[in-house]
């Protein structure tokens, strides 16, 4: 296995990172001065800030089972960067719907989020967040218990369930690209179910009584009669 | 209500001749002044411009709104033409296959005369006007635009249609060899309209956008425009027409019946399932406006709905 990288390496990767995390969102910036937006740049925005978190959702998502495949633990040190960037699009995904889109009208968004389900389901998901990214430092972690605070952090399955539900019940009949993001996210949660299930079967393994040498193998499921 | 009905009365029978001859000359170097004016907005040089075909004389419309209209650029960029892609720039990067000529366009069906119609002839079959309509989307945005067409009243006309046909369908052009094969509606598109509906002076064949032939992003090379009913309704580059007794399904009605009614008149208040129909942002502000009933034709149209319940008739 390779070699960690040094805390020095680690720093640099992590800034190297950190800017890369900000591209998605220089280049709208840019497109939005330069008007390279389309006829409709409000539009534009929701969909680049909605499609972005989704895809920082993802890829946090795939900082674990890149590491159980890989064997390159360090690669845990940047999964909170990458959460925190999944709630730093998810904030300027929900204030263009806020502000660009509705202008503030708290009404039309109390009714918005009441009776469209695909906003209620996305702004729940986004309120699941906060928690999530408000206790992504140590002082929470120490606060909270290390197993009070992962089991916190595992409802992020049921954010990106959430938001998949959320893209999926908004595209009026091209499901193409919800189903694409939902079948990788699907991957990425089956992987932990799998690994889960095979770790409970190791453990239920280990603490069965070994079979007696020379016992009788007794079958557990009765063949099916042959036709 | 009153329906006006200025399409009835041909601008020469209220004008005297030599006032009204002037008065198309003009139009007719107003209607190039605009193309130049579009061509100016849309960035690109004039000779690019040129080459799209110039549609006139065009007969000015009372039904045209004096809105500020849409530019060129975002009208021909920004499209729901699902066969060419399902985002809002690829019927602009792709609909360019579109061979629009040779194009006929068959009216069939419960008519005494059914008959098939040249793309050439249609463009002759009628006095062509510039219509500056509205267009309201369902997915609650909307544009100003002036299209060139004449009722489709006119062209019905031509096939005698019988007492027994209460339904027009329009079939549209599907070719997988050049449109998105994957089913995300039943290909081919159609769409429907009830015989009033279809009859009415504001439903226009349209031929041309911005004085000049429809680019094939816009339903190229002959569509339909039915703007008190929100944009899908409107089919593009139509191939048959068929005369009907019963309600035909149409395309997004089948993808799915709860969302878009047969009707699918602009209303304000009824929502969409999933979103609101009460506000829409004009393409180019940056505040949303209030949606009107009927996309601002209610003086003209609300009577053919009497005693209907829109709610129900969505």
């Amino acid at each position: 296995m390779t070699k960690p990288p040094s805390a020095a390496q680690l720093a640099a990767i992590k800034a190297l990172l950190f800017a890369l995390c900000l591209v998605p969102f220089a280049l709208y910036m840019q497109r939005w001065f330069d008007d390279a937006l389309g006829a409709n740049p409000i539009e534009a925005i929701t969909r680049g800030s909605g499609d972005w978190t989704l895809r920082f959702l993802l890829i946090t998502l795939a900082v674990t089972p890149l590491r159980k495949l890989t064997g390159l633990n360090w690669l845990l040190r940047l999964r909170r960067m990458l959460g925190l960037f999944a709630f730093f699009y998810a904030s300027l995904h929900f204030t263009t719907y806020f502000w660009l889109d509705q202008f503030f009208d708290l009404q039309s968004i109390a009714h918005d989020i009441m009776k469209r389900p695909f906003i209620t389901v996305g702004f729940s998901a986004f309120v699941l967040l906060i928690p999530l990214a408000v206790t992504s430092n140590n002082y929470a972690i120490r606060r909270l218990g290390g197993r009070r605070w992962q089991s916190l952090h595992r409802s992020v399955y049921a954010i990106g369930i959430l938001a998949i539900v959320h893209y999926w019940w908004l595209v009026k009949a091209d499901i193409l690209e919800p189903m694409i993001y939902g079948l990788i996210l699907a991957a990425l949660l089956g992987m932990r179910g799998w690994w889960r299930e095979q770790e409970r079967r190791r453990q239920i393994a280990a603490s069965m009584p070994r079979p007696m040498p020379g016992g009788k193998v007794i079958p557990l499921v009765a063949k099916s009669p042959r036709y | 209500m009153r329906i006006l009905k200025p399409s009835d009365i041909l601008p020469s029978e209220i004008t005297p001749r030599a006032l009204f001859e002037d008065r198309r000359r003009f139009l007719v170097g107003a209607g190039a002044t605009l193309a130049a004016g579009a061509a100016m907005w849309a960035g690109l040089p004039a000779e690019a411009r040129a080459a799209a075909a110039k549609l006139g004389p065009l007969a000015r419309s009372p039904f045209s709104s004096d809105e500020p209209q849409t530019p060129y650029k975002s009208v021909t960029t920004y499209n729901n033409y699902y066969e060419f892609g399902t985002d809002k720039e690829d019927p602009a990067a792709n609909a360019g296959k579109l061979a629009v000529r040779p194009w006929t366009v068959r009216v069939e069906g419960l008519a005494g005369k059914p008959r098939t119609f040249d793309i050439d002839e249609l463009l002759k079959l009628a006095p062509l006007e510039e219509r500056i309509y509205r267009l309201r989307c369902v997915e609650a945005w909307s544009m100003v635009i002036p299209w060139v067409g004449f009722p489709l009243s006119a062209l019905l006309r031509q096939v005698d249609p019988q007492g027994s046909a209460k339904y027009v369908e329009f079939v549209t052009h599907y070719d997988p060899k050049i449109m998105l094969r994957r089913p995300v509606l039943d290909w081919p598109y159609t769409e429907g309209l009830r015989m009033d509906e279809a009859m009415h002076p504001l439903t226009l064949l349209t031929l041309g956008l911005y004085g000049e032939v429809l680019p094939n992003q816009n339903g190229a090379p002959v569509r339909v425009v039915v703007p008190w009913k929100y944009g899908f309704k409107s089919a593009k580059s139509i191939v048959a027409i068929r005369l009907v007794d019963k309600e035909p399904r149409t395309a997004w009605n089948k993808s799915a019946p709860s969302e878009y009614g047969f009707y699918s008149n602009v209303n304000p208040n009824v929502d969409h399932p999933r979103w609101s129909q009460a506000t829409e942002r004009r393409i180019g502000e940056f505040r949303k406006r209030p949606t009107l009933m009927f996309n601002g034709y209610a003086e003209q149209v609300a009577s053919l709905y009497q005693g209907m319940d829109l709610r129900k008739s969505f």
